[in-house]
């Protein structure tokens, strides 16, 4: 029984099937990584488990209980924190604001000082601390896509789900977002799902790798079988699977 | 822009010691500026949290007005109902933002019904409701109240000061004292609290906001209900020298739309110098240039949003948007 289960979900827009009987469980401690062509519909299964979507027929769970009664403000007092693909960071806050609104959402109980203190870590622990209090409007989009990343870990979820994290980075970036993907799971005890197009960075992290497309799963299983699988390589154009990010 | 704003402001005051009425000017503008101020910030809270602009802001202040003259009617003391009509004024604005969603909701619902498809259109047909409301709070008010002028008590004594040769009315300084205090407060409230850097939050990417915890709803209800207590403030404090009566607010709102632009529409710093701006700029114009007649007031006001929106149609304090499509 993983921490979160997508079971049978599925989802329409006016004719188009976005999910089409999505079947996803992400273990505990695991990362999990959610790939699959343009349109595939790995951002649409993110709204649906962060609420912003209510699929019309399945059933999503989190920690064994369902979340399709739950608004999507209280999504965050589960434990679930996300980012987006084009950053949706607050841009005339600060760097240190930003993080202190995802630090608000675990904070009942504690004083000020203390959240601050909290969110000031986890800008050291994204190496931001250094630009705590410039506005977020004007700051490159790599590190937008790090602001945004602290708010989710402020918030100290239990599952963290990445929407293309790498986007924008040169590949040294990647590289380094790899290690630091491991080091929340090892270190923090996160458990991830992680869509992205970077071939190579999910086959390195992730534990399990989940394929989508067309709305539909093709795919599942360890990134070397996913790696083999003859329907993955042919949803990809039958091309290289290491294509760089469209 | 600052470096214009501190010339202006060394100006005003080089002025104001080699005149007295030129200071006594200058202060009766900050006076009147302070309520622009007000009701042009109560504008861009609203704006900035729901991109709606609320036609009905200054009935609603003329509304809330008429309701501290009833509670003091009913022999309540200046302060006791000044406080409980910003109680009732910020349920009303919280109350308006729900009237206004529920009536955007039963059109969509009933336009589904019938089989129309028609795309979003939310926040235009919010803006339209609160025209609609402007009306109704206008009718509502000259009916319940009829509309005679009524006077209203002023919170400071109307007796001046004098420093110097200068007299100053005692009521033109506390209304700036009031208007800048509430405008501290807020300030304070959105940089300092938890709840004011959520409804920054809300109001700023409100499904981002959403899914770091912030109610999202709840935040901007609480901006509409802000606005209003806002709105209320001005109304109070102007009330004594306009006197009450319906239609009290209609040209103070058309000030505060002006000021609120001039400052640009999203900055809530810029809408409170738009508006002292403005008041001081009126008021020395008046004093000093023969043919702008208090007639001519108005006009003055809109050719200046005209101007601001030729030269810099972002306000003073605006930033240009760039949205990625």
């Amino acid at each position: 029984m993983g921490l979160l289960s997508m079971r049978e979900v599925r989802l329409r827009f006016g004719g188009i099937v976005a999910l089409d009987n999505v079947s996803l469980e992400v273990d505990e401690g695991r990362i999990v990584g959610l790939i699959g062509p343009n349109g595939a519909g790995k951002t649409t299964a993110f709204n649906v488990i962060t609420r912003l979507y209510r699929p019309d027929e399945g059933e999503v769970e989190f920690d064994g209980k369902s979340l399709l009664r739950t608004p999507p403000y209280r999504i965050v007092k589960h434990g679930i924190a996300r980012t987006f693909q084009n950053v949706e960071v607050f841009p005339t806050m600060t760097v240190l604001e930003n993080v202190l609104v995802g630090a608000h959402a675990s904070s009942r109980f504690e004083p000020e000082h203390r959240v601050r203190t909290r969110a000031e870590e986890t800008l050291e622990l994204v190496g931001l601390r250094a630009l705590a209090e410039r506005p977020a409007v004007g700051l490159p989009f790599g590190t937008l896509k790090r602001v945004e990343l602290a708010r989710a870990l402020a918030s100290q979820p239990r599952l963290l789900l990445l929407d293309e994290p790498a986007g924008g980075l040169n590949h040294e970036e990647v590289e380094e977002l790899g290690g630091f993907i491991r080091r929340l799971r090892d270190e923090l005890k996160l458990t991830v799902l992680l869509v992205e197009h970077h071939m190579s960075l999910v086959m390195k992290v992730s534990d399990w790798v989940h394929v989508l497309n067309f709305g539909r799963t093709i795919a599942s299983g360890t990134p070397a079988e996913v790696q083999r699988d003859p329907t993955v390589i042919e949803a990809y154009l039958g091309g290289e699977i290491d294509a760089p990010a469209a | 822009m600052v470096l214009l704003l501190a010339a202006a402001c060394v100006a005003l005051v080089i002025g104001s010691l080699v005149s007295d009425q030129f200071a006594e000017q200058t202060v009766a503008g900050l006076a009147t500026g302070g309520i622009f101020g007000s009701l042009a910030l109560a504008l861009v809270l609203i704006y900035r949290a729901t991109e709606v602009i609320n036609f009905a802001q200054g009935q609603m202040a003329m509304f809330t007005t008429y309701i501290a003259w009833q509670l003091m009617q009913w022999g309540i003391g200046y302060w006791g109902a000044f406080v409980l009509t910003l109680g009732i004024a910020f349920a009303g604005g919280v109350a308006l933002l729900a009237f206004a969603l529920g009536a955007v909701f039963v059109r969509d619902w009933t336009f589904e019904r019938m089989g129309i498809k028609q795309a979003g259109g939310g926040v235009i047909a919010v803006v339209i409701v609160t025209i609609g409301m402007l009306i109704l709070l206008e009718g509502a008010a000259a009916w319940i109240w009829s509309p005679e002028i009524k006077s209203f008590p002023s919170a400071f004594p109307t007796r001046p000061i004098r420093v110097g040769g200068v007299a100053f009315s005692i009521q033109d300084l506390g209304t700036i004292g009031v208007a800048l205090g509430s405008v501290v407060v807020l300030w304070v409230f959105f940089q300092f609290t938890k709840v004011g850097l959520a409804m920054r939050a809300a109001a700023l990417r409100p499904f981002a906001a959403r899914l770091v915890g912030v109610r999202v709803n709840a935040m901007l209800a609480l901006g509409w209900g802000l606005a209003a207590v806002l709105g209320a403030i001005a109304g109070l404090m102007i009330a004594p020298t306009i006197f009450l009566q319906p239609t009290m607010m209609d040209t103070i709102l058309i000030y505060a739309f002006a000021a609120a632009v001039l400052g640009g529409i999203e900055s809530p710093a810029g809408a409170v110098v738009g508006g002292l701006a403005l008041g001081v700029v009126l008021n020395l114009l008046g004093t000093y240039v023969h043919f702008v007649t208090s007639e001519l007031r108005l006009p003055v006001a809109l050719g200046m949003l005209l101007i601001v929106l030729l030269i810099k149609p972002t306000g003073l304090f605006g930033h240009r948007v760039v949205r990625k499509v």
